[in-house]
């Protein structure tokens, strides 16, 4: 309880001013159809016609709530305007991209862990391929993707995706791999081990607490991707798509549902990541 | 536990002659070890004790074939020390016991087993003498963190024994442990020596731990890194523990002395 109580403590006071917010933004609507009409209302009048407009410029918190209902329980799961079946589109966008980014990752790792000319030709682009705002590549690597034949839309979103996860699980896969100091390193020497052996049962272990810490944000910057990913393709399906939809058509609530739809994806893909970490920790005898 | 008939045998198991080790360092050269000689004979207890830098640590790592001399002979066991690692001729107890604290006790000391390549049957029951012999047996499943400082050590002690080399070199095992634990654990390294036979060359900052634990005492000195003295103990091989409050132990502990401070004396 200790421990709940001040996370609802927060989020007591972003809804209420997320309300107060929506009072204000969406009485500019009320008092410009009052005028047109030639009355004047009171600001008792005003506060319920803010609460349930079909175009706010801020959805309530209870719109939005009803929207992302509707979308998740009110249709089949197969129907274009189910919020389950998009969101299953982007979650599996998501996995996909953040599997070719874990595998880029390692690997990248490994060998700029072995071989020092990849440390000094690779790194640095790396980082610099993270300087690059993906809103500007996405739509360029959807183009190519296209362009050498890849009919599969999913391709091109798994990239983008990989794009941004690959970067956290390199960075801590580097120092999770490097992170045996000398004693252990010789230790394996005075038992004749060989490089591959020294990896295997001495690198690799090491480094997976590195590996799980990077995992969490990796899946959220591979969510990201996805959701980039989306925005360009011309609005076909995935929480992405359903976003700029509700922007394009001017459906706020819409656009809030998704929105809110793909934070709650954000939040359940952590917590499996943080299950698996759990996991594989009580495998490796960490103390919880 | 081979060769128990040429305990007390005269073979030399590491000699050193002429041996120099320079360490090229940013500011010009190191004279880590110079002209080093000395022989060890097989089922010797031999101490290496000194101020920092007289090159005990570096002398035992060059046995380990962890530094490559620059000049001179090494043989351990009549070999190279590279071929006799290959010949897996020594086991290496390290200050930290550097258990991996992802596996367990038992897997820890499996660790040298796996990499040469023993097979699964040949490693439990290695695993379970080695832990009867360092007095650990029933910990096996234990992870490092629920083991004390000294218990750990033992178990990395355990863990250079497992694959049955001749010779186990220390470097400062119980440096990091508080004085009653390392008491308990010198009188446990003696009893693991005369039921083993092994050959034991052991680094150490404590002149009663040297003199306590050895046959022979090898007193460096530092800049350059050289041997000044080097006493063969005339204490008998059964040695309980108030042996230090004997007058041969506090002739020799004050001969020791008396080497330590000379080395310095030329500073």
């Amino acid at each position: 309880m200790s421990r709940v109580l001040p996370v609802l403590t927060v989020l007591a006071g972003i809804v209420v001013v997320w309300y107060l917010g929506a009072v204000w933004l969406n009485s500019t609507w009320v008092y410009d159809q009052a005028e047109r009409a030639g009355t004047t209302v009171t600001l008792a009048e005003v506060i319920p016609q803010t609460m349930a407009q079909e175009r706010p410029l801020l959805p309530p918190p209870h719109q939005v709530a009803a929207e992302l209902w509707k979308g998740v329980a009110g249709q089949a799961v197969t129907s274009k305007r189910s919020l389950v079946y998009h969101g299953f589109v982007t979650f599996k966008g998501t996995m996909m991209g953040f599997a070719l980014g874990i595998v880029l990752g390692v690997a990248l790792a490994m060998s700029i862990v072995r071989f020092r000319v990849m440390d000094m030709s690779v790194m640095p682009w790396a980082i610099i391929s993270q300087t690059i705002p993906i809103v500007a590549l996405a739509p360029m690597i959807l183009v190519v993707a296209n362009q050498v034949g890849v009919q599969d839309r999913d391709v091109p979103k798994a990239i983008i995706a990989a794009y941004l996860s690959f970067f956290p699980v390199l960075v801590s896969m580097v120092k999770g791999l490097r992170s045996p100091d000398q004693m252990q390193l010789d230790l394996l020497r005075t038992y004749g081990a060989n490089e591959v052996q020294t990896f295997v049962k001495l690198r690799l272990p090491a480094s997976m607490p590195y590996f799980f810490a990077s995992l969490k944000v990796a899946i959220a910057a591979s969510l990201i991707g996805t959701i980039v990913g989306e925005l360009p393709t011309g609005a076909i399906e995935g929480l992405g798509a359903r976003m700029l939809i509700g922007s394009q058509f001017g459906e706020p609530l819409i656009m809030w549902a998704a929105l809110f739809a793909a934070a709650i994806l954000a939040g359940m893909l952590i917590l499996a990541v943080g299950a698996v970490e759990r996991f594989a920790r009580a495998r490796m005898g960490v103390p919880a | 536990m081979k060769d128990t008939t040429n305990l007390g045998g005269d073979q030399a198991v590491i000699e050193a002659k002429g041996l120099n080790l320079v360490f090229q360092t940013a500011d010009g050269p190191v004279h880590a070890l110079k002209d080093v000689n000395l022989t060890v004979n097989r089922g010797e207890f031999v101490s290496f004790i000194g101020p920092s830098g007289c090159g005990k640590t570096t002398f035992l790592r060059a046995i380990a074939a962890l530094e490559t001399p620059t000049g001179g002979t090494l043989t351990v066991n009549g070999m190279t020390p590279d071929a006799a690692r290959q010949a897996r001729a020594y086991g290496y107890v390290f200050q930290a016991a550097g258990l991996y604290p992802w596996r367990t006790i038992a897997g820890n000391i499996k660790l040298p087993l796996e990499i040469m390549g023993f097979s699964r049957d040949e490693q439990d029951s290695r695993v379970a003498r080695v832990l009867d012999l360092v007095e650990l047996a029933g910990f096996g499943k234990k992870y490092p963190w629920q083991l004390s400082g000294g218990m750990q050590q033992r178990a990395s002690i355990a863990r250079a024994l497992a694959f049955d080399a001749d010779i186990l070199l220390m470097d400062e095992p119980f440096g990091a442990l508080d004085e009653i634990v390392r008491d308990r654990l010198n009188e446990e390294v003696l009893k693991l020596w005369a039921r083993t036979g092994k050959t034991i060359g052991f680094v150490t900052h404590s002149i009663p731990e040297a003199v306590y634990l050895s046959t022979k005492i090898v007193v460096m000195s530092p800049r350059p890194g050289r041997i000044t003295d080097v006493i063969d103990s005339p204490l008998p091989k059964e040695r309980p523990l108030d042996i230090r409050d004997s007058r041969a132990f506090i002739e020799i502990a004050h001969r020791v002395r008396e080497g330590l401070r000379a080395g310095h004396s030329d500073e």
